[in-house]
């Protein structure tokens, strides 16, 4: 998967999360939990997403890279590089 | 066949931890003895009409689009939408002491201006305490026991205030007589004072039917008349369920929603083998009376969604010595939301504190007698709050703690289960956990967040 089909696997994991949030106007620069909101239930939600879906696994000391949509694209690029984009 | 996960109970809390296994492709079965789902939050239909056990209002009222507190994390956790539960606000409720009243509804501000309007002398006071509610965190799951009775008596000095204060958070969640502990007190007082009361239109059933088919639709099964008579433990870990028919289950891990003093008993513990303090059961329960009628509450001059009354110069929370206690009460009307359209029918609901065993003990026909002598006697001690609405009456129903007691399994009929919750759901045994009452969040939505906290936190992690 490249940049932009990862950003669009966080959106979908994001539109799941909360189906009643619009997420159009997201700035990707801005952490998630400013947002929308996001808890620290929310981010284990990512994470284990994540898990389900692509089997990869995110250390509970890598979280602080999930704050924003930029650092969560970049920490997850080498991650998912090799996996093909479900669309 | 093992299974991932055993639930034991249909109710709020058994099928909100079922969704969050089953959505994360667990196998997990959710097992309820009765026909029908729910437990303590249920419905049921009587001479063609709908009626629910348990929600007179939910708690954690949140408008649509609300981004914060319990009802929109209960939402993301569940992936639901708002719709799913379609909480109409409430018009508003009162708590009516000896001749005091203190009106509140969703907008808080409101009731400080009740409090400054009745108890000039302690709205400072009471704006204090509300400063200690915003900076504790009763969810930390590490919490210690203070007495609410304590602190507020440490920011308000009328005695009169600190009970019409504790009268609908008591009535609503406390399993503890007399005083509640300041973390329960706290979850109460946002839940209902801060967020206030909201309602589906078709009652608990909307809420309860929509989880079944979220948990469903995710490959859960749901089994009901399957109640578990034992749960098989070897060593330090459970290894099955034996249902009433016999049949054994085999689970990697269970999760009882059954209370803990109950669990205890599936597991065949003996008393010394474990610290039986932690798991004593609750004793507080309740009578509640039905009124159908055919006029609107509102009509009636019914006006309040939800009436706390108390008629005793002190305010007595507790098992009591008489049936049913007389001196205070509930008086709900389900009517009394803003909903879209009208409801069918008018309904009252009247709640009082009773004692579990003098109607444990009754022999059948003395249950129905007294029944029908307690309900007239209930709606009388009402009749001092609202109007006489009894020409209205069309049907009428009733339930004692017998009724608690066999639709949910808790040994005293008790409402809001043991006094000392268990909050991070541990047992004895290293893989089974409690959900629900015993675990300690509150209300229609606490509840559903304590069985996904627990999913979350000892299967899911």
């Amino acid at each position: 998967m490249n940049e932009g089909q990862i950003r669009q696997v966080i959106i979908d994991i994001l539109e799941r999360i909360a189906p009643d949030e619009d997420l159009s106007e997201l700035d990707d620069a801005v952490p998630f939990r400013e947002q929308m909101e996001l808890d620290s239930m929310d981010f284990l939600d990512i994470v284990m997403e994540l898990r389900k879906q692509y089997r990869i696994q995110i250390p509970e000391e890598d979280y602080e890279h999930l704050v924003t949509m930029n650092s969560t694209v970049t920490y997850l690029t080498p991650l998912l590089k090799d996996v093909e984009s479900p669309a | 066949m093992e299974r991932d996960t055993i639930i034991i109970g249909a109710g709020l809390s058994g099928l909100a931890a079922g969704i969050r296994l089953a959505y994360y492709d667990r196998e997990v079965t959710v097992l309820e003895r009765h026909t029908t789902i729910g437990g303590l939050n249920s419905f049921y239909r009587l001479r063609n009409r709908n009626y629910d056990v348990g929600l007179h209002a939910v708690t954690n009222y949140a408008p649509h689009g609300t981004k914060t507190g319990p009802l929109s994390k209960l939402l993301r956790q569940l992936r639901m939408r708002w719709d799913d539960f379609n909480l109409s606000p409430q018009k508003g409720s009162a708590v009516a002491f000896q001749g005091r009243k203190l009106r509140f509804n969703n907008d808080f501000a409101f009731l400080e201006q009740e409090i400054a309007s009745t108890f000039p002398a302690q709205i400072d006071n009471f704006r204090k305490l509300v400063d200690v509610i915003a900076e504790h965190d009763p969810l930390r799951l590490d919490r210690k026991e203070a007495s609410a009775r304590a602190v507020l008596g440490s920011h308000i000095s009328d005695p009169l205030l600190i009970d019409m204060l504790l009268c609908p958070l008591m009535f609503y969640g406390s399993a503890t007589p007399r005083d509640m502990d300041f973390s329960q007190f706290v979850i109460m007082f946002r839940s209902i004072f801060l967020e206030g009361f909201g309602r589906p239109l078709e009652g608990i059933r909307k809420i309860l039917k929509n989880l079944v088919k979220r948990f469903k639709s995710l490959g859960g099964e749901l089994r009901l008349r399957a109640g578990v008579k034992s749960i098989h433990v070897t060593g330090n870990r459970a290894t099955a369920v034996e249902l009433d028919s016999g049949e054994v289950i085999e689970a990697k891990n269970i999760v009882s929603s059954a209370g803990s003093y109950e669990t205890l008993k599936l597991c065949g513990s003996r008393p010394d083998e474990i610290d039986m303090r932690r798991f004593q059961p609750g004793d507080i329960s309740f009578c509640e009376t039905l009124f159908t009628l055919n006029r609107t509450p509102a009509e009636l001059g019914i006006n309040e969604t939800v009436l706390f009354y108390n008629d005793t110069p002190e305010f007595h929370y507790e098992n009591p010595a008489d049936p049913v206690d007389l001196r205070s009460g509930i008086i709900c009307s389900p009517n009394n939301f803003e909903y879209d359209r009208p409801m069918d029918e008018g309904m009252v609901r009247i709640t009082a504190l009773a004692n579990s065993d003098y109607w444990f003990n009754l022999p059948q026909d003395k249950y129905e007698e007294q029944k029908a002598y307690w309900c007239d006697e209930i709606v009388r001690s009402a009749l001092g709050y609202i109007p006489d609405f009894r020409d209205a009456v069309v049907d009428t129903d009733m339930f004692t703690p017998r009724t608690i007691r066999k639709f949910t399994g808790h040994v005293n009929g008790c409402v809001y289960g043991a006094p000392n919750k268990l909050v991070d759901g541990r047992t004895h045994l290293h893989n089974l956990f409690l959900c629900g009452t015993d675990q300690g969040f509150l209300g229609i939505i606490g509840s559903m967040l304590s069985g996904i906290t627990i999913a979350n936190y000892h299967l899911l992690k």
